[in-house]
């Protein structure tokens, strides 16, 4: 396939059938010419800064952003856009196919020509840049057209390249270094899913730490633990008690000599990322969380005193959970009784806490309506929702994924939770959620999500294929009168079981998303995340 | 730091006299290696760093000289408190709490175990438990107890344990001897776990987590003086008692001043961020009612049970002797102690284990027996299925079966002993023929039987 994409770009026959035989080293030369290059014109550019006073604080800039990107397996792909301030407007896609076969081959002539065309330009655009601020975008500008003619070598997050023996050593290196142990991968997985991570909740990480745990703090072996035995689950439960954890942390914290506070924490604080990561692989909640944290952090000036820095970091803690999650969840409750009139009948699935506590308000606030719990193997949450909705008073209805196109004729609305709302509108949430929209929307049904802004994620997904999560296959194993049919499965060759988590629904099928922000478009999440952006 | 070890090493070894009559029961030779290294060792393997041991003067001398103990690499320390034999181990618990900083794993210098150490931590960690324990099913011991004549004693008063469907919580707990009329459940149990299942044949491994917060309690509840007498059923039984906010009179006669267990455990830091994630999640620990996870109890005690896998408690003869046989498998070390000289005419089973600084003689035959340090066997001895501890001198023409012979003793030329237990120190004399007889102390004359 990659061969054929090369030939396409190119008229001459010498030409073709050199770069069949060279296709794929002339990218792997072009892939390390490309690093050399930028290698050779950040040193240009620092020197260059050195003489300057602001350049002083890209440097800063860069330096940081370089040591997280000088790891990846892959050299980045638009070193302008680390300078650049505003967000690419075109997300990149990640999950596209792998990104050689996008790479349009380009000659050995070409391409010295276009890098010393580059290199002119720049030296040129540098004579003029010193002590200008606003000159890296418009030098930015026209880098950038020439990178993405060039071949563009994009980053894959490691946790959806598992099936990557390479990635899977730098992983193996990274948590040795940290002092980590590597979780093995259990069973085996559907072939369309084995570039994803599936751990068994029957051999915890545990295992392989000493017990009274030195290198992790014990507040996280605790919060790993929960996260693996499902003990707390759904995106507000692990964020708090994420951020809970992360206080302890913080408390019991002392800045080792000759270290500054907001450089050596964040650093403390990676190991123990990675640990809960091996865990249970992070939400996207959880992510923004911790994006939080680190930039308070480094945020803390060097003369602050140690006990007001930890105490000014708690209750910047305290704060966010408060603003964002139950302040947020109010909100929302807010405008979502707006949308619910007396004698509706509202259709929710799952367990979502946010969806609990709107029925809940709306149930206090004197409407009248009632409800239907849809369920779905194996983890049966909707179990725990239908318990705490009886308990308010409530009459509910409960039943299995498999009869909701029986029951939704007698549907009014269906209100969805969220686990994070990606970057082109589209809603992901636990497996099941995009079969009750499509199935809402062949009924025409309203289908409303509810989802609080930190929620909202950057990435951008299509399907659920490329980034998923897959629990433990033995968790689909039933026993019914003593009889356990699946007891075996591995023994049998043919047969996988596949426990997918969440799935991905298309903006088509949603027609309102309630925010702490207000009742926006599935398609104006791009326009929030912005927002939020330009605020932090 | 997450957890402190405390090993328990001042008990007297009650159950067995004749053994402990001159050695202190932490000290006895198990497979040529002192009881209490094992419970240490298997501290040491999991990874800590660091033991406390409350032990008596007594051990604690012997301790610094022997070499196995030597071999710990783990720091430890030692308390030493009287050995007057009126401390139990929740006393002793209550004269280190000074130095208990954090939750607490007190082990039993008895234990001999192979298990998984972090299935026990897992649910203490887990479930925020207050306790954890071991436990194991009981095993019979089947072979003959030297110095007992006949059948064996009956077995001893039953634990009866009651858990839940999922086997791990603990709900019920009570020894055969403190129920009178039978067993009696209390209503709010069975509301809340309608399934229990009650095992009798289980064996306390006396390994348990605890919460600092019971350790403070301890300090102001002086009446609890044993762990597992006492303080266990007490914790298994407060899961289930009404939580009282206002100081009215409780159904224990406690001080009112004192504070109760509940409200020790409730005083930790950002308790409600806690509950805010626990009412966000979407978990629950049982189904069919309408309360939440846990039942809303903040008291929670686990047990873990282990089906397969060593583990002993060495309490008895009995047990002592299976101890001897089973423990040398645990580790991969020779059987024969490089220091010891083993004649080349001298048939010596695989199952055998030869201490440092021994000397066997010719035409000796030693099956499935451990044999201790310093002792010397001399020709023709016929050592089968004993227990040989150090420094006994076993004169030729011996045959030895099923015997204990502890330290320091002298088998005459030609004896003949079998099932029998000799204290230590003593002389057997020659020609001496000793089927089954009970155990041979100091002072006890020989000629007279």
């Amino acid at each position: 396939m990659a061969d054929s994409g090369v030939t396409d770009g190119l008229c001459d026959t010498d030409d073709i059938e050199r770069s069949k035989t060279e296709g794929k080293e002339l990218t792997k030369e072009e892939k390390q010419r490309l690093r050399k290059e930028k290698k050779h014109q950040k040193k240009i550019k620092e020197k260059k800064d050195d003489a300057a006073s602001h350049e002083d604080e890209k440097k800063k800039k860069k330096k940081k952003e370089e040591k997280p990107v000088g790891a990846a397996s892959q050299p980045p792909t638009q070193p302008s856009q680390k300078v650049a301030p505003a967000p690419a407007p075109v997300p990149v896609p990640a999950s596209e196919t792998p990104a050689l076969a996008d790479k349009p081959a380009k000659s050995k002539a070409d391409l010295k020509a276009e890098r010393r065309a580059r290199q002119e330009s720049e030296r040129a655009s540098k004579q003029g840049k010193k002590g200008d601020v606003g000159q890296p975008v418009p030098t930015s500008k026209p880098k950038a057209p020439p990178s993405e003619l060039q071949p563009v070598v994009k980053r894959l997050p490691e946790h959806v390249q598992v099936d990557n023996p390479d990635v899977l050593k730098k992983l193996a290196k990274k948590l040795e270094r940290q002092q980590i142990p590597l979780r093995s991968d259990y069973g085996y997985k559907v072939s369309l899913f084995s570039h994803l991570h599936q751990y068994s909740r029957k051999a915890p990480l545990t295992q392989q730490l000493g017990i009274p745990s030195t290198v992790i703090h014990p507040a996280i072996v605790r919060l790993g633990l929960q996260y693996s035995q499902g003990i707390v689950a759904g995106s507000n439960a692990r964020s708090v008690a994420l951020l809970h954890a992360f206080k302890q942390v913080i408390r019991d914290y002392t800045t080792p000599p000759n270290e500054e506070l907001s450089r050596d924490l964040v650093n403390k604080l990676k190991p123990y990322i990675s640990f809960l990561n091996q865990c249970r692989p992070l939400s996207a909640s959880m992510g923004n969380a911790i994006k939080y944290i680190k930039k308070e952090i480094s945020n803390i000036p060097s003369q602050c005193k140690e006990e007001e820095a930890k105490s000014k970091l708690l209750s910047c803690i305290e704060c966010y959970i408060n603003e964002k999650i139950i302040l947020a969840a109010k909100a929302i409750a807010k405008y979502s009784i707006e949308k619910i009139s007396d004698g509706d009948v509202i259709l929710v699935y799952g367990c979502s806490s946010l969806v609990n506590h709107i029925l809940c308000e709306a149930f206090e606030k004197k409407r009248k309506f009632r409800v239907i719990v849809v369920d779905s193997r194996p983890r049966l949450e909707g179990r725990e929702a239908l318990r705490r909705l009886v308990q308010r008073g409530i009459s509910c209805t409960y039943v299995l994924i498999s009869a909701v196109s029986y029951i939704l004729p007698e549907v009014s609305k269906v209100f969805l939770g969220a686990h994070a709302l990606l970057a082109n509108g589209y809603v992901m949430s636990r497996v099941g959620t995009s079969q009750i929209a499509l199935v809402a929307k062949a009924f025409n049904v309203p289908v409303l999500v509810c989802c609080e802004t930190y929620k909202f994620c950057e990435r951008v997904q299509t399907d659920s294929f490329v980034s998923n999560e897959l629990d433990d296959p033995d968790e689909l194993i039933v026993t019914r009168k003593g009889k356990t049919q699946l007891e075996h499965w591995q023994e049998v060759p043919s047969l996988g079981l596949l426990n997918l988590v969440y799935d991905v629904t298309p903006p088509d099928f949603v027609d309102l998303v309630i925010t702490d922000l207000g009742m926006i478009p599935c398609t104006s999440v791009p326009v929030v995340l912005r927002v939020k952006n330009v605020d932090q | 730091m997450e957890l402190q070890a405390v090993l328990m090493a001042a008990g007297g070894g009650s159950r067995m006299p004749d053994l402990t009559y001159n050695t202190p029961k932490p000290m006895l030779p198990v497979g040529n290696k002192p009881l209490m290294w094992y419970p240490l060792n298997l501290l040491e393997r999991v990874g800590f760093e660091e033991v406390i041991v409350i032990t008596t003067k007594e051990v604690h001398k012997m301790m610094s000289t022997d070499p196995k103990m030597k071999d710990v690499k783990m720091k430890l320390d030692v308390v030493c408190i009287q050995e007057d034999g009126d401390m139990g181990t929740a006393d002793a618990l209550r004269h280190i709490q000074q130095k208990i900083k954090t939750d607490v794993l007190v082990v039993s210098c008895d234990l001999i175990t192979d298990v998984a150490l972090h299935e026990v931590v897992d649910l203490f960690r887990a479930h925020n438990a207050t306790l954890a324990m071991l436990m194991s099913k009981a095993h019979e011991f089947t072979d003959t107890v030297p110095g007992q004549k006949g059948k064996k004693k009956t077995a001893e008063q039953r634990d009866f344990v009651g858990v839940d469907q999922s086997g791990k919580r603990l709900l019920f707990m009570a020894n055969e001897a403190d129920l009178e009329d039978g067993l009696s459940i209390r209503k709010s149990i069975m509301r809340k776990h309608p399934r229990m299942h009650i095992k009798t044949g289980l064996e306390d491994a006396h390994l348990y987590c605890l919460k600092k917060a019971v350790v403070d309690f301890l300090a102001d509840n002086k009446s609890i003086s044993s762990i597992r007498g006492e303080l266990v059923p007490y914790l298994v039984r407060k899961q289930f008692s009404k939580t009282t906010n206002s100081p009215k009179i409780k159904d224990d006669a406690e001080d009112q001043n004192q504070k109760t267990i509940d409200e020790l455990l409730i005083s930790s830091r950002d308790e409600p961020l806690l509950q805010l994630a626990q009412e966000r999640s979407c978990w629950n620990d049982h189904r069919g009612d309408m309360s939440e996870a846990y039942h809303g109890g903040k008291l929670r005690c686990y047990v873990h049970i282990i089906d397969q896998g060593l583990c002993y408690r060495v309490n008895t003869l009995a047990a002592y002797i299976e101890a001897n046989r089973l423990a040398p498998k645990l580790f991969e070390e020779p059987a024969v102690h490089p220091s010891a000289v083993i004649s080349e005419r001298c048939q010596m089973g695989s199952d055998s284990i030869i201490g440092a600084l021994c000397q066997v003689a010719d035409k000796t035959s030693i099956k499935r027996s451990t044999i201790g340090n310093s002792t010397t066997v001399k020709e023709k001895v016929k050592v089968t299925n004993s227990i040989i501890m150090h420094g006994v001198t076993i004169e030729e023409g011996c045959n030895i079966q099923g015997c204990v012979i502890c330290s320091n003793a002298v088998i005459g030329r030609g004896a003949d002993l079998k099932y029998c237990l000799v204290g230590s120190g003593q002389q057997i004399e020659p020609e001496d023929e000793r089927p089954c007889l009970p155990c041979l102390k100091r002072g006890y004359n020989p000629q007279k039987h």
